[in-house]
């Protein structure tokens, strides 16, 4: 399946991507892509990763535009997005 | 329902008059404006960069504002939020509600602006003598937010 990721403030700045389309197996996750199985696939590629997505920092996500917890399921053609606690206003 | 995500300057007098003639039932209007601190945790700030997701940020602040219709008769709502580049005393963001009587507006206004804090997708990076840094998020701001669930 095909997803695409935003990241945006401390995460976009460190991780040095403000976003990606990811390509994945299908049945890569046991048929079910939680946003905390992408967050743990995603810090696999290296320390600032896990840093930035499975470290002490909080990190809110998002589907299609809506706030989400990790248990939230992602399928093909979705837009993710993580960020830090939003601090606007 | 108004709101706008955008970097120019706003005229909070202009838009909260029109908010004021849409409405000759209107007996209140309520505003807040957010304004640039040139002081924050105990260093001088002299620039703020403010960044948002575009197409979420809209979204979430229209349903934010359908949240607070659905809890109190307010007749119309104004959100006018900047992002880019702002210095100390410039104007972050309006809230403007309108209803028939004071108290719906008050309510109404402060809770749109405890969830907006909370819940839509801006983020500060401020420039203070020592260099850049990201605003960190800040419980007292859920706090807030959580008091409207009670």
């Amino acid at each position: 399946m095909k997803i695409k990721i935003f990241y945006f403030a401390r995460l976009k700045e460190t991780l040095k991507f403000s976003s990606e389309d990811l390509e994945l197996a299908d049945d890569a996750f046991a048929n079910t892509l939680t946003l905390l199985k992408l967050k743990a696939y995603l810090a696999n590629r290296n320390e600032t990763w896990q840093q930035m997505l499975m470290g002490k920092l909080k990190v809110r996500g998002a589907i299609n535009h809506e706030l989400v917890d990790d248990n939230a399921t992602i399928v093909d053609g979705d837009e993710v997005a993580f960020f830090p606690p939003v601090t606007g206003g | 329902m108004t709101v706008r995500v955008q970097i120019q300057d706003f005229d909070a007098g202009l838009e909260i008059n029109l908010l004021r003639n849409a409405r000759k039932d209107a007996g209140a209007v309520v505003s807040f404006i957010g304004q640039v601190r040139d002081l924050n945790e105990g260093d001088a700030v002299s620039k703020l960069t403010l960044e948002h997701y575009p197409g979420m940020t809209e979204k979430a602040l229209e349903a934010i504002v359908k949240l607070a219709q659905s809890r109190w008769d307010i007749f119309d709502t104004v959100i006018i939020h900047r992002i880019g580049s702002l210095q100390p005393a410039d104007q972050i963001v309006l809230v403007a509600v309108s209803s028939a009587h004071r108290g719906e507006a008050f309510k109404a206004c402060e809770f749109i602006m405890d969830y907006l804090k909370t819940e839509a997708p801006f983020w500060k990076k401020e420039q203070t003598s020592t260099g850049e840094r990201w605003v960190e998020a800040k419980i007292t701001d859920e706090d807030a937010r959580e008091r409207w669930k009670k």
